[in-house]
């Protein structure tokens, strides 16, 4: 295998073609296309299958009735007592999926979107190969989760042509809704708990409907493999227990192949935004309730851009674990029967987990605002605040970005028949909730001040400055993923101070590792993920590469700061944990006071203006870097209780910190595999 | 009657003369399937007939083969590849003087014909009989050598211990492994060691119904003369016309009828085998015994490699009172292996035989079944009278109850006739640029249906991966049942027409079918054997250990590898 990075693995968007499929919307009946006759063809005609008959052979399997007398033995209960618990998961979680319902779905979408959104851009030649795909193989649809909206726009485009209704797995807050629950479950939505630990007849019941699903292939599968809506919009850790559900009806020769449809939603602008950065200060996320989905009815007076969803090209199982797998390892067990992943199967779902995340990314689109964002960010917070950047400016150094956003192979939505001037004022009209423009200078809108008695006090005003910079931080993750992979070696270049290769190599692996929570490595991969940086760093002029050197080049200076600057916040948020963790008076911490102590620490720091960055005060934040301290071997779990606890290993937490400022080169770190299923 | 237990051939005494006489070939086609004076062809009007007199089909005309060959293959009566008449100049022969002497003081018959030499340096697997289509040959015998008795085979044996040279036995040469290809690499003399002369029925024991019988004969030989005695084996391989007892034992063969009488490993009850240490065999002939593991099962499956079978003693019965040929038509192979498996847990000692295969050409159409799922068995009952008509009732009885309907006796014996003759129906392909094999594996009965599936559309993509221009025949039939498992057997072919190498192409599709096989379950042959076209899969199959037995096996019984042939291992 090379480790060459190629210009042509990159994607090629010329000439593809997408449609705003609200167009024809805004031009013919919303009850027609609600009524449009619906004649899909599924994978090989299967016959439809009522939620009766599916529900029937899962509880009729031989899997689950070895579970169900597994766990009759186990407990002492009766094996019907064990059933009947089986069925009341079951029924818990079902779907009911029913063109009736799709249509009224259908209806009522058209009109929310026409309002919420001034187009649905859908690329054709996604739809027309997903089309061709579902045919030929069971499929699995796999969006990227940055909103609520997510949930059924992709049910909407394959209703609008002609494309079998996905069921769709669901978080189980959902089906709690009033109405809006039972909505969802009819239209296809299946719903899975959250915390499902070791609750085996759980975990035999969800596998095996998942499966039997697949098997069937009556209808195309559609989950989100990052688990989560993303609150910080940047790609999450794929989850790999659903994924190895899905992919096990292949490795056990139940189909010839399963296809895989990465697919990216892009927003302009989210309708949760002012929700996410709440929730990453510790504002918890509101239950999902139908009470509180009409309050939100407030954002259906606002304008929330364009939306993207790209099909990406679908992926076959079968060769993506071409040499991978063993398939004879399931020959010796009745396939029925639950059975372990070995290890290799582990680290095959984990590798195509994380593929099909990178290929999401690619597929992504990013706007001239998250591209602003990035760049609001480098100023100090006080600059966007009080004095404001200057337009002329910003304008000019946005655009400088789009060019390095190509040539690192981005795709923009950038109107192009408009003056770049308009793109970006129209850019700003539609931000107005985060950023106002006044006298020639950009401000960064702060919340209202809450009618209070008495004045606000120095944190409340961190908060206050915290909400409105992790919102903007939230636009800038939607391109991280486009600049990741040259920002690393940048400030390796910068960090190591060293020009070999081989030394930038190993500083530009550790910090895959150490970030590896924040951004999305495909595992075993850091050699391609180098040669990529290196290639990228040196086609838009900001390094030399040698045989054995990698120097900075002369015109590089512009390029690297960016990129250095643009990785700051990062590495300021971990050093500042790495001190916290360092200076915590005892060796042993629990979960619950992690979060709060860590903000407080922070928040005087900002305060006291040792800290520059407000995303150290980000829940999300927090956690990747315990888990990366665990991962590193820094900290190490005591009791897995209600009361998470954690013990200290300070000497290393120390070292970790000094290779990361570069005081002591890094030895390559053994790190645990985090590849549980 | 004129059908004898499954066998549609009309064999006339006079064909068994000729095939105890010395030279073989004269009857047998030398680069193709079977007599030579039966064959498949299209005639002037375009027909296809079958020629000859030996078959039931024989001088039959079918006017419907023509549109299933040209449809199915996208195959054209226009674009011909016919055979080379003969071959090109066969390499000389290595011979090696002192042996050659040797034996020509036993007396024993041998050959250094090229023709002789040629006729016994292939089985029929596709790229042997298309290289001799093309007159291309490798590296043959450079002797044959016709022991009549088993102590001649203990003479040659000696012989070539002596003087190391290299023995390859051969007994009907209808092997689809390989395994009759001389290893190119070796340099010592290759002695074939044919032994079609040792084919006489030693004795029958009427008390305990068991036969001696020499193990050069030929299948339907030996059911005829037991026939004589009104007994039969009951052993049927579709190759029975042709292959030997002494093959059955060497690669742990199977009939269709071993629902009743059993396989190979069923029906032995003592073996003789002469090898480079001595002579094996057991020293009674009790039906069963507990004395370490069973050295029959050494020489079960060794073919070859160990030494020559010479004489076997087996289990005979009498010759059923009454047959009856029967089909069923099941609307799609789903329901039809449903079925099978069912019929097999309720009936275990009349359900002779079967086979079940989707689309099978002769019925295309029937009462409203979609003609592309549709999928037959036929089936043959053996036994009293009366038991065989019971028997039967309760079959169509569990047919019904998965959507079958009986479609007729006539259905099921053409299915079983075909059996002898879809051999011959490779070589009309191999006329019109169409190349094609069967192959077959055992599965867990819960893996059949997905094997099917996988392995055909396996088959299929790799074709078209491969750029075969034309949609393959990716087909696949269960052709025994057992208590967990079931045969399966998969018939692929092509239209090569604009390949450059058509028979590298089959091989990467075969070879890919057989990993597609492996993963789904499947074992890596049912009964045809590893020879050395699936030799590199063993290690896999029986684990390292297994390996190492076997080997361990070889080394003390052939340390000199004299019997050379360098299959399985």
């Amino acid at each position: 295998m090379t480790n060459t990075y190629r210009e042509s693995d990159r994607l090629c968007l010329e000439n593809e073609e997408f449609v705003d499929i609200l167009e024809e919307r805004r031009h013919s009946s919303d009850l027609g296309h609600a009524f449009r006759t619906f004649s899909p063809h599924p994978y090989k005609g299967a016959p439809p299958c009522s939620a009766g008959e599916l529900s029937k052979t899962v509880l009729d399997s031989q899997h689950l009735r070895y579970v169900t007398k597994e766990i009759a033995t186990e407990t002492g209960a009766s094996v019907d007592e064990v059933k009947d618990d089986a069925r009341v998961i079951l029924e818990e979680m079902s779907q009911n999926l029913q063109l009736g319902f799709i249509r009224l779905m259908g209806y009522t979408l058209t009109k929310v979107f026409k309002r919420l959104f001034t187009s649905i851009y859908v690329n054709m030649e996604g739809l027309s190969m997903l089309q061709q795909a579902v045919q030929d193989s069971p499929v699995i649809l796999m969006p990227n989760h940055r909103s609520y909206v997510d949930f059924l726009i992709i049910s909407y485009v394959l209703f609008t042509y002609d494309i079998p209704i996905p069921v769709i797995a669901a978080g189980i807050p959902l089906a709690g809704m009033k109405i809006v629950g039972e909505i969802l479950r009819r239209s296809g939505a299946f719903f899975i708990r959250r915390a499902i630990g070791s609750d085996k007849l759980y975990w035999a019941v969800l596998s095996e409907y998942v499966r039997t699903i697949v098997r069937m292939g009556f209808a195309p599968l559609e989950f989100y493999v990052e688990g989560l809506r993303s609150r910080t919009l940047k790609s999450l850790t794929p989850k790999l227990g659903m994924m190895h559900m899905v992919l096990e009806p292949y490795f056990k020769g139940e189909v010839y192949d399963i296809t895989l449809v990465p697919i990216s939603i892009s927003y302009d602008r989210v309708l949760e935004e002012s929700l996410l950065a709440h929730e990453l200060l510790g504002v918890p996320k509101p239950k999902e309730s139908t009470t509180g989905l009409l309050k939100a009815s407030r954002v259906l007076q606002e304008n929330y851009g364009s939306m993207h969803v790209n099909f990406g090209r679908p992926v076959s199982v079968r060769q993506l674990c071409q040499g991978k797998i063993n398939r004879c390892q399931y020959n010796l067990i009745p396939r029925d029967l639950p059975q372990g992943p070995s290890a290799e199967v582990q680290a095959c779902v984990s590798w195509i987990a994380h593929l099909v995340v990178r290929l999401q990314e690619q597929g992504s689109f990013i706007s001239p605002w998250s591209l602003m964002a990035c760049l609001f960010l480098q100023a100090p917070a006080s600059a966007l605040t009080e004095q404001g950047l200057p337009w002329q400016q910003l304008t000019e150094k946005t655009l400088w970005l789009k060019k390095l956003a190509l040539s690192f192979g981005a795709r923009l939505h950038w109107p192009g028949q408009t003056p770049d001037a308009d793109v970006l004022s129209s850019t700003i009209a539609l931000h107005r909730s985060v950023i106002y423009r006044k006298s020639g200078r950009v401000f960064l809108l702060l919340e209202d001040e809450p009618a209070r008695k008495r004045p606000i006090s120095a944190v409340d005003g961190v908060n206050r400055t915290a909400a409105a910079v992790l919102m903007l931080a939230s636009y800038r993750n939607q391109s991280l993923h486009v600049f990741i992979r040259p920002a690393l070696l940048a400030t390796a270049v910068r960090i190591t101070k060293s020009t070999r290769r081989d030394e930038l190599f190993v500083f530009f692996c550790f910090l895959q590792d150490i970030f590896s929570n924040e951004f999305i490595f495909i595992p075993g991969k850091s050699s391609q993920d180098f040669e990529e940086a290196c290639f990228l760093l040196k086609e838009c002029g900001g390094i030399c590469v040698g045989q054995e050197e990698v120097t900075e080049a002369e015109a590089g200076l512009e390029v690297l700061s960016f990129l250095c600057a643009l990785l700051q916040p990062f590495i300021d948020s971990y050093q500042v944990i790495f001190s916290f963790l360092y200076e915590l008076e005892a060796h042993v911490f629990s979960e619950k006071e992690f979060v709060p102590a860590v903000r407080s620490f922070a928040t005087k720091l900002i305060l006291s203006g040792d800290l520059h960055t407000y995303e150290a005060l980000s829940s999300d934040t927090q956690k990747n870097i315990l888990s990366a301290v665990r991962r590193l071997g820094a900290v190490t779990k005591l009791r897995v209780s209600e009361q998470n606890e954690y013990k200290v290993n300070k000497g290393a937490v120390r070292q970790i910190e000094n290779i990361l400022s570069g005081k002591i080169p890094p030895q390559m770190l053994q790190t645990a595999p985090d590849a549980r299923l | 009657s004129a059908f004898t237990s499954g066998v549609s051939l009309e064999s006339s005494p006079n064909t068994m003369e000729h095939i105890k006489c010395p030279i073989l070939q004269e009857i047998m086609k030398w680069n193709g399937w079977g007599y030579v004076d039966s064959k498949f062809q299209f005639n002037k009007k375009g027909q296809a007939e079958f020629t000859g007199k030996r078959y039931r089909l024989s001088g039959m005309v079918m006017p419907a083969l023509k549109e299933w060959f040209e449809s199915t293959f996208g195959a054209s009566l226009q674009h011909k590849t016919p055979a080379i008449p003969n071959s090109s100049a066969v390499q000389p022969p290595i011979l090696n003087e002192a042996f050659v002497e040797d034996l020509k003081s036993t007396g024993i018959p041998f050959s250094q014909d090229a023709e002789d030499r040629v006729f016994r340096a292939h089985g029929h697997c596709l790229h042997e009989i298309f290289a001799l289509r093309e007159g291309k040959v490798g590296r043959v015998p450079d002797m044959v050598v016709w022991p009549s008795n088993h102590n001649d085979v203990v003479k040659i044996v000696e012989l070539a211990c002596k003087h190391n040279v290299c023995l390859i036995p051969y007994g009907g040469g209808t092997s689809v492994s390989s395994a009759l290809e001389c290893p190119p690499e070796e340099t010592r003399t290759i002695v074939s060691v044919d032994t079609s002369q040792m084919n006489r029925i030693l004795w029958i024991d009427e008390k305990n119904l068991t036969a001696h019988v020499e193990a050069g004969i030929v299948g339907q030989e030996l059911e005829r003369l037991l026939n004589e005695s009104g007994y039969c084996t009951g052993h049927e391989p579709d190759s029975m016309e042709f292959s030997s007892l002494g093959g059955w034992v060497a690669t742990r063969a199977s009939g269709m009828k071993k629902n009743i009488y059993g396989n190979i490993e069923d029906l032995v009850v003592h073996i003789r085998m002469v090898t480079p240490q001595g002579v094996i065999e057991k020293s009674c002939q009790g039906p069963r015994m507990s004395t370490g593991p069973d050295i029959h099962h050494f020489i079960l499956g060794s073919e070859g490699t160990l030494g020559v079978v010479t004489e076997v003693t087996m289990k005979i019965r009498p010759m059923p009172e009454y047959q009856k040929y029967g089909s069923v038509v099941f609307p799609n192979f789903e329901q039809g292996v449903a079925c099978l498996r069912e019929v097999l847990t309720l009936i275990t000692n009349v359900f002779a035989g079967h086979a079940l295969k989707p689309q099978k050409f002769y019925i295309t159409k029937f009462k409203g079944f979609d003609p592309n799922r549709l999928c037959v068995a036929t089936l043959l009952f053996e036994g009293d009278r009366e038991r065989v008509l019971q028997h039967e009732k309760q079959v169509y009885d569990i047919a019904a109850k998965f959507g079958g309907l009986a479609a007729g006796e006539d259905n099921g014996q053409r299915g079983y006739m075909l059996t002898f003759v879809i051999a011959y129906l490779r070589d009309l392909g191999m006329d019109y640029y169409v190349i094609g094999e069967s192959f077959e594996t055992s599965v867990p009965w819960d893996r059949v249906l997905d094997i099917c599936r996988n392995v055909k559309e396996r088959i299929i993509r790799e074709c078209k991966e491969r750029g075969v221009q034309f949609p393959p025949l990716s087909t696949c039939r269960v052709t025994q049942t057992y208590d967990a498992g079931a045969c399966v057997y998969f018939y692929f072919a092509f239209n090569y027409r604009g390949l450059s190498d058509p028979v590298h192409v089959y091989e990467q599709v075969e070879h890919a079918a057989r990993d597609e096989i492996l993963a789904n379950g499947g074992s890596l042959s049912h009964h045809h054997g590893v020879g050395k076209l699936r030799k590199e899969w063993m290690r896999e199959t029986v684990s390292r250990v297994g390996m190492g037995m076997l080997k361990s096996v070889k080394d003390y019984v052939d340390p000199g590898n004299i019997f050379g042939n360098r299959n399985l291992l």
